[in-house]
């Protein structure tokens, strides 16, 4: 375990932000007891990015994954889980035929609520997901078991408020940034540590027909050479530590890359983070059915001058 | 068989008639609503109840839910407070299957579901819990597919009516899907719930005052205009009017009544009636193609493959050229089926008998071969799959067939050929046996040294008219 600087030991602290994204087709080409279709592998350049994440979070002491998914998709506030404990089948509603998987996770209620207390103090419209039927989502599981496939630490899932549709991704921007900011304050109060989740996909033009093969990689490409500029124009922002650029570029690379950032939790993400201007970790970047994913690291553990 | 559609519907997608009716005025005059269009139903003898739900977005074309029964317990995703629900459906699989298959006829992409668990969806299960609570009609669920534009949803539907003239049901048509869908941000007390806007309000009026008057096919062509003006911009647009406007025949006079119009959290819920009675505003005035089947950008997983945008024939790089099927004097042709490559037509009707040319795997607009040729542009064999051929063959036969008034049950013959009968005999018999075996006609395979075009498997049918 990487020993944490005293200043951090002393409250609670975001020890890595991470992007992870959450296809079906990765926890469907891992062939995971949780999951009943079977496959003859895929996507082994994000599979192995996964790994060398997981390899990465290994080595940092932390407590809880506190994962924001697009597809959770409320229109009316932000919800948080807030029973501690779900478990279900979860069958993707698009892709029935790659992911049917057994879920079983711990949520930290304790602190889904300080995070929802302060989102409420601060004027976002929150609510507590109390319902024990509630099916959790595919995109949380899916991040979830990518990034930690015991599910032996608990999460904090935070739905995905529309406000790019419903208004602008400017004003999703303005929600997202007070979201992360409460957020990196609840958890600094915790006196825990946090890995951070923002769960999606960079350009996302999906193909509209499949293989029959699923997982046959000769059909696996991006789907426009547009989307893949946008990706790697992003991606270079974030491994050279320019951040602020990603949040000042958001509008036209949501829209003009289809981008999945319309969900906030990208946004949500930097702005936990304080928006970072050291370097990020690209673990891995490839295709699934056309759409651009980076799996990505900001060590913020190396970086404890830069936590605000 | 005469089947036909006896109704149709269109209900809100909101859980709150179903959940809480009691908690607003306007909540429970749209549960009354439902209550009536049930009992309306019920009274029609229909015997089928296809549902088109907006909140059941897809990607890979259109998925249809075809298990026969599937359970759940069902909580809505922004309003779990108000309770779960517990759902057991009756779904006439065979239908599900039937109406895929007619997709793939016209050219959709589409597929049926049935997983356990699978969950169905908010949309789906208001409407089948308040029309058909006891299950007497037998459903079938068809998503909305986020990328599928007009052409695309109204061969949707015609593809449906096929299967329902095929097999003679009574079926009602319903269409889960809101009116204005912008809802309130924040939470709200529900005595406090209204229409989001006076905008919205009278957007909406306006639309159901044109279904009152029996003019769908008026709102259907207003789709993209209504969307701008009163919708949320997310996936799923006002598309649903394109379906249900040509599961009617794209009509405008219809028997329309609005039975209760009333806010949902802001969005604006509404229960219409429409009865196929021909009254209302009379004939339609058409703006748009009357389009009978798809060929759309579906194949982008081959990225080098033409744009199919253009009815212009493609000139193939390699192989024999394309030709237009000669109009001689009983010549059947079908703008669905892939150009000859000679000078001849697709089909010839003598008396009641049709002569087929030969039909191989080619796909109209492309020309590309599903399976893959069987060479490359060197002339050097390459690998392919037999299956996806012949089922290919077998769609391009059903889409000639259709053009002359024609059908599968009514192929008598069939001459196969094959370019390599050792290898590829096994996989185009258990094709023939899914598909055409079924009908009956007598057949004859033959090995050949060689086809036109890099195929490998080519058919020659003679059915009755």
């Amino acid at each position: 375990m990487t020993e944490l600087p005293p200043t951090l030991m002393a409250k609670g602290s975001i020890v890595a932000g991470c992007l992870a994204p959450h296809p079906p087709h990765l926890v469907y080409a891992e062939n995971p007891p949780q999951n009943e279709p079977t496959s003859e592998g895929g996507w082994e350049q994000l599979r192995w990015g996964y790994e060398r994440l997981r390899e990465s979070l290994s080595k940092i002491d932390h407590d809880v994954l506190v994962l924001l998914s697009p597809h959770w998709q409320t229109y009316v506030g932000t919800h948080f889980l807030g029973i501690p404990h779900f478990e279900g089948l979860s069958v993707d509603p698009v892709f029935p035929n790659l992911f049917r998987y057994n879920y079983d996770m711990n949520i930290d209620v304790e602190l889904s609520q300080a995070i929802h207390d302060k989102a409420k103090g601060s004027g976002l419209a929150v609510k507590m997901m109390e319902n024990p039927d509630f099916r959790v989502d595919y995109g949380t599981i899916t991040t979830g078991h990518m990034v930690n496939p015991a599910f032996d630490k608990p999460l904090v899932v935070i739905s995905s408020n529309r406000s790019t549709h419903y208004y602008s991704v400017e004003v999703m921007q303005e929600m997202m940034m007070e979201l992360g900011r409460v957020t990196r304050e609840a958890i600094e109060e915790s006196g825990k540590k946090a890995v951070i989740l923002a769960s999606n996909s960079l350009s996302h033009r999906h193909f509209t027909t499949e293989s029959e093969v699923p997982e046959d990689m000769s059909k696996e490409h991006i789907a426009s050479h547009a989307m893949h500029l946008w990706d790697m124009r992003i991606i270079d922002y974030m491994r050279t530590g320019q951040a602020q650029r990603i949040l000042d570029e958001m509008p036209e690379f949501t829209e003009q890359a289809i981008a999945e950032s319309d969900g906030g939790g990208l946004t949500w993400l930097l702005s936990t983070l304080s928006v970072p201007d050291y370097p990020a970790i690209l673990h891995g970047y490839g295709t699934i059915i056309g759409t651009g994913n980076a799996i990505v690291e900001w060590p913020c553990y190396a970086h404890e001058g830069d936590v605000q | 068989m005469n089947g036909s559609l006896v109704g149709s519907y269109v209900v809100p997608v909101h859980p709150h008639p179903l959940l809480v009716p009691e908690q607003n005025e306007g909540w429970g005059r749209l549960r009354a609503a439902f209550d009536e269009a049930r009992d309306a139903i019920k009274e029609s003898g229909a015997d089928l109840l296809i549902i088109y739900s907006t909140t059941w977005p897809s990607i890979i074309g259109h998925q249809i839910q075809a298990d026969p029964n599937p359970q759940w317990t069902l909580v809505d995703q922004d309003f779990h407070d108000l309770g779960s629900m517990d759902y057991s459906f009756n779904i006439d699989a065979e239908f599900a299957e039937a109406w895929n298959a007619a997709n793939h006829n016209r050219g959709l992409q589409s597929r049926t579901v049935a997983y356990h668990g699978f969950p169905i969806d908010v949309g789906s299960v208001v409407a089948l819990k308040l029309l058909n609570p006891d299950n007497a009609i037998p459903a079938v669920i068809v998503s909305s597919n986020v990328y599928a534009n007009r052409s695309e949803t109204t061969v949707l539907a015609k593809a449906c009516l096929d299967v329902i003239k095929k097999t003679g049901r009574k079926a009602v048509a319903v269409t889960a899907m809101s009116m204005s869908n912008r809802m309130f941000t924040e939470f709200i007390d529900p005595s406090d719930d209204r229409i989001h806007s006076l905008k919205d309000d009278e957007w909406n009026r306006k639309v159901l005052e044109f279904l009152e008057e029996g003019r769908l096919e008026d709102v259907a062509q207003l789709s993209r205009t209504i969307h701008q003006q009163i919708r949320v911009q997310k996936v799923v647009t006002f598309k649903p009017m394109w379906w249900l406007s040509a599961m009617n025949g794209n009509r405008n006079n219809l028997t329309g009544r609005v039975l209760a119009y009333e806010a949902l959290h802001g969005a604006g819920g509404a229960v219409v009636q429409l009865d196929p009675t021909s009254t209302g505003m009379g004939d339609k005035e058409y703006d748009e193609d009357d389009v009978e089947y798809y060929r759309g950008e579906r194949n982008v997983l081959d990225a080098e493959e033409h744009s199919t945008e253009s009815d212009e024939p493609l000139t193939p790089q390699t192989g024999p050229a394309l030709w237009e099927p000669p109009e001689s004097q009983g010549a059947v042709n079908s703008k669905a089926a892939p150009k000859p490559v000679g000078m001849y037509p697709h089909a010839r009707q003598v008396g009641d008998l049709l002569y087929l040319s030969g039909v191989g795997p080619r796909q109209p607009g492309t020309n590309a071969i599903p399976g893959g040729p069987i060479r490359d542009d060197d002339g050097k064999p390459i690998e392919y799959d037999i299956k996806a051929q012949t089922r290919a063959v077998v769609e391009n036969i059903a889409r000639i067939l259709e053009e002359a008034g024609s059908s599968m049950d009514k192929i008598v013959d069939v001459t196969s050929f094959l370019v390599d009968m050792d290898r590829d005999f096994a996989g185009y018999n258990e094709v023939w046996a899914e598909t055409l075996g079924h009908y009956g006609p007598t057949r004859t395979t033959l090995a050949i040294r060689a086809l036109p075009t890099p195929i490998a498997v080519e058919m020659k049918v003679i059915a009755k008219i």
